[in-house]
């Protein structure tokens, strides 16, 4: 059958088996053609998990404990963060760390070890996992927690370790499911760096920032901090998300439409400071609220290239890129600032102490060459592109930024994984 | 917390019901043979809807038990309603062949329930509250050579909860016979089913539990089935006894 992710590129023909239970995954695990992969709600951009032979891990959903005292769950690796977040919530807990999108799952968040606006605080989502099973290719289970070599390889591991089946997550006391937003203007990059520097003390913080402005006003940005009211009520009724209707016409996003809409959004913004009482899914997934807003990019589809740069060369890399973008005219309004907090020990895990920025691109002939050329000022300036969103890079721009990629290989090959679990994007990079 | 009992609970048309109860804030009793089975569901369950999922081991075709069993579980909790969904669909060919087959859908389908709900009348009786809820079959309705041996059984819960319901509503108990007609379960993996007449197993549940709540009487899942059955009933013997349905 035909599966794609989020990017709605590549589409792929796999064979697909949908499991429910662990019993089915072990006949399954056993009886699937090899390089197999896991796939859990599609919500990775590009082609983490696509690959001839797919696992379908949605259907093994189930919560299977929940101390609503101490604020653990434990829950079936298909379980999507929005499930979580319905029972959690109205008694009091959130998630520890969440990404922009709340429809994913549980397995997919530790394989890609997602993060959050929180970073610099909580870290990755492996930090929030208090102990995980894993299933080998010949059905063995283990469970594993943080300081473990399983549980390191397995974390941001991209499913090449085993198939995770279930984990238990440490939760986030909340008071309230209101959130205290306070929205900071900033004209130019160096404006916007202070502000995150001068707000590094908030949970939450996040800019949107405006990547085709040119001159003094490269680097504008919509810096948004929050935290949980302190009291409060703690509804949660999700809002039923607005479907958007119809595939886009490639061409109805192009370098003009972008900036008349990024001109709008940053004036829209009140000057100076504003504060905003908000909700969970407004705060923390303004774009759930639109469904399948990935049709809005065309047929053609779309990618994500997000990318971190190291603190001490952040400034100077976020202009040169930055510069690059605005130069080609291909803009995204969906640009995404954040300041990072310290690396974990996870081999593959994305974040490191720095500054990274994410931009969406249409899928168009010549985007190749600019990415191309973002790879390099990326390695350049000593930084590294995220996998979740990935689906282009090549193999020395990918190794050149992960210093633990030879740790993370030399466990594939003595655990006989290689040709055991391999998605389009680790056969194309290598790992 | 009130309760609702369903037995049979590892189907999945008793799976679908007892979410919708569980959603209105309803505790669980989950009744089944095999109670290991249906663990996992049962704790999903309570955690996402907040509520009390009990799991009770129960056997249908075990009729002696049922008297201490019932006197247990309504003295340890306050039960609103039973549903039973249990049922056993022998195929035809074989059971005519195999007389215990037959013997297990008669057990299964009537007189394992009707031993379970006469004791359940009793307490509901006395105490002028609750519902019964009977899951039974268009298979009842009359019978045909293709599947009269579990359709005459069906026929006997049928009219037992026809006379239960009568027997009852001087007491305000309700009695709600479920006619689902086809389904995709298990049950009928395998069978050709026409797609207009075939229910999903949720929304078997989901019209169960608005029924329930209304007070209706009689429930046709999907309402192209009363119309068959109307037509089918009024086809005279001479002409129906010579028909292949």
């Amino acid at each position: 059958m035909h599966i794609e992710s989020w990017g709605r590129y590549p589409i792929v023909d796999a064979k697909v088996e949908s499991v429910s239970t662990l019993e089915v995954l072990q006949e399954v695990m056993q009886e699937m053609p090899r390089p197999m992969i896991a796939y859990g709600n599609g919500r990775s951009y590009g082609d983490s998990a696509l690959g001839a032979h797919i696992i379908d891990m949605r259907k093994m959903n189930k919560f299977l404990a929940f101390d609503a005292q101490e604020g653990t769950i434990t829950c079936q690796s298909g379980v999507l963060l929005s499930e979580i977040l319905d029972v959690a919530v109205p008694q009091g807990w959130f998630l520890r760390v969440t990404p922009g999108t709340k429809h994913i799952t549980v397995g997919g968040a530790i394989a890609s070890d997602v993060h959050g606006k929180n970073h610099h605080v909580e870290g990755c989502f492996s930090q929030s996992v208090v102990s995980m099973r894993i299933m080998h290719p010949d059905g063995r289970i283990d469970s594993t927690h943080a300081g473990e070599e399983l549980f390191h390889a397995t974390c941001g591991g991209m499913g090449l370790t085993g198939v995770i089946v279930d984990a238990t997550l440490s939760l986030k006391k909340i008071a309230s499911s209101t959130i205290e937003q306070t929205t900071i203007k900033s004209p130019n990059l160096r404006e916007t760096f202070d502000a995150f520097e001068a707000t590094a003390h908030m949970p939450y913080s996040v800019a949107w920032i405006d990547c085709l402005a040119k001159g003094e006003a490269m680097g504008r940005s919509l810096l948004m901090v929050g935290d949980f009211a302190k009291e409060g009520s703690l509804d949660y009724t999700p809002k039923a998300s607005w479907q958007f209707p119809l595939t886009l016409p490639s061409w109805v996003l192009n370098g003009w439409s972008v900036r008349l809409f990024n001109m709008l959004y940053y004036a829209k913004a009140p000057r100076g400071t504003s504060h905003q009482s908000t909700s969970i899914d407004s705060f923390f997934y303004p774009l759930d609220s639109i469904g399948a807003w990935n049709r809005i990019y065309g047929r053609n589809g779309f990618t994500q290239y997000q990318f971190i740069l190291p603190k001490a060369t952040s400034y100077e890399g976020l202009s040169a890129i930055l510069n690059a973008i605005a130069k080609s005219g291909k803009g995204s309004f969906l640009a995404v600032l954040k300041l990072y907090g310290k690396a974990n020990e996870n081999y593959l895990s994305f974040p490191i102490e720095g500054y990274s920025l994410a931009l969406d691109f249409k899928i168009e002939p010549t985007l190749w060459a600019l990415l191309d050329t973002l790879d390099a000022l990326v390695a350049h300036y000593g930084g590294r592109i995220y996998l979740a969103k990935d689906v282009r890079v090549s193999q020395a721009h990918f190794e050149a930024g992960y210093e633990h990629i030879d740790t993370f290989r030399a466990y594939r090959h003595r655990e006989k994984l290689e040709n055991t679990f391999a998605s389009l994007q680790s056969q194309r990079v290598g790992i | 917390m009130q309760y609702v009992v369903i037995i049979g609970a590892k189907s999945l048309i008793a799976q679908s019901t007892a979410l919708y109860y569980a959603q209105a804030g309803f505790g669980i009793i989950a009744c089944a043979r095999d109670t290991q089975a249906i663990a996992l569901w049962a704790t999903d369950m309570a955690i996402r809807n907040s509520v009390d999922v009990v799991l009770e081991s129960f056997d249908v075709e075990a009729l002696e038990s049922h008297a201490t069993w019932w006197q247990n579980l309504s003295g340890r909790y306050d039960i609103a309603g039973v549903i039973t969904v249990a049922g056993f669909m022998p195929s035809q060919a074989q059971a005519q062949e195999d007389w215990s087959l037959v013997q297990r859908a008669i057990v299964v389908n009537y007189m394992g329930l009707v031993s379970l709900l006469n004791h359940v009348a009793n307490s509901f009786e006395a105490r002028k509250e609750g519902f019964i809820v009977g899951v039974s079959s268009v298979a009842g309705n009359r019978g045909r050579k293709t599947n009269y041996l579990y359709g005459s059984a069906k026929a006997g819960f049928s009219a037992y909860l026809s006379g239960l319901r009568n027997r009852l509503s001087a007491s305000g108990v309700h009695v709600l016979t479920v006619l689902p007609g086809f389904v995709y379960t298990p049950m009928t993996q395998g069978l050709a089913l026409p797609k207009a007449l075939t229910a999903h197993p949720d929304e078997v549940g989901a019209a169960i539990y608005r029924a329930q709540q209304k007070g209706c009487n009689i429930l046709y899942v999907r309402s192209v089935w009363r119309i068959i059955m109307l037509i089918i009933a009024h086809i005279p013997e001479t002409i129906f006894k010579r028909m292949s349905l």
